[in-house]
């Protein structure tokens, strides 16, 4: 389990890979019963909303972000803080890298902050975000 | 620039949305952490919901009858605004309590901010949302700031 003392700032978190697809996308839009056709409908989203593909979710996105610090502190720390902004449309087909890195660090209260950024396969950042866990001291 | 907000769109600012009422079951963690290709067994299993499931359950539900052509619900809370492309904005979260199977949860929304920017496609108008999510003995689970983007 990780602990605050092995931390240092500027420590990468554990990098991940997500590629939605047309079977993920449409049960994660179940599940938060969205109906936004930009999520299913290929010939509506591009010639009525004008992107080139069916949108991968902002708060999609979002998870994804949230993961890559829920799977690096496990059971060792909180989250008290989560954000981000959806900055780039991301798209079908595309796989974007999770990841993120320490910005802080408060020995005495526990405090760690990081921030975070979802990119597209062409470095692009799509989505930052940052977070704020905490540690038992 | 032409001015998209009127004054009557800004006087929706520190209004209220109609409570929403949602009991947490575990199928719906489990559908929600497999969808996002969850890794921890708490969240695949349904013991505890992952941070974000929680994003999504104040989310309006309406009849088929009743959604737009774009698939979404109509924003019946909030002011008639000019542009209609509704994207996602930015979010943040602040959490104090975990969410489990059965957890009876209480969102409240209010609008407390309309702003017009420029994009490099044109107009935007940003829309910020306090939604505050407690259970029904009144314990805070998160508050979360959220931000529509409509271009």
């Amino acid at each position: 389990m990780i602990k605050i003392c092995d931390l240092i700032v500027g420590q990468e978190l554990p990098a991940r890979k997500h590629t939605a697809t047309n079977v993920s996308l449409f049960c994660y839009n179940a599940a938060i019963w969205n109906p936004h056709r930009i999520h299913y409908d290929e010939e509506y989203t591009k010639e009525v909303e004008g992107h080139p593909a069916i949108v991968i979710d902002g708060p999609l996105q979002g998870d994804w972000l949230c993961q890559t610090v829920l799977n690096w502190i496990e059971s060792g720390a909180e989250l008290l803080e989560f954000g981000y902004t959806n900055r780039k449309a991301a798209y079908l087909g595309e796989t974007l890298s999770a990841g993120g890195k320490i910005t802080f660090i408060d020995r005495d209260t526990g405090i760690v902050k990081v921030e975070l950024f979802l990119k597209n396969e062409g470095g692009e950042v799509t989505s930052p975000g940052m977070a704020t866990v905490k540690f038992r001291v | 620039m032409e001015n998209l907000i009127t004054d009557e769109a800004l006087s929706w600012i520190g209004k209220s949305d109609s409570i929403i009422e949602v009991e947490v079951s575990r199928r719906d963690i489990i559908k929600y952490s497999l969808a996002t290709e969850q890794k921890q067994d708490k969240f695949l299993k349904g013991d505890e919901a992952p941070p974000m499931f929680v994003a999504g359950l104040s989310r309006e539900i309406v009849s088929l009858e009743e959604l737009g052509p774009d698939g979404l619900a109509p924003t019946n809370f909030g002011p008639r605004l000019p542009l209609k492309r509704v994207m996602a904005g930015g979010v943040t979260f602040n959490f104090f309590r975990n969410v489990e199977p059965g957890d009876c949860l209480v969102f409240n929304r209010t609008l407390t901010g309309i702003a017009e920017k420029e994009g490099r496609t044109g107009p935007l108008i940003f829309v910020t949302y306090l939604i505050t999510c407690k259970t029904k003995n009144g314990d805070s689970v998160l508050e979360q700031t959220q931000t529509r983007i409509l271009r």
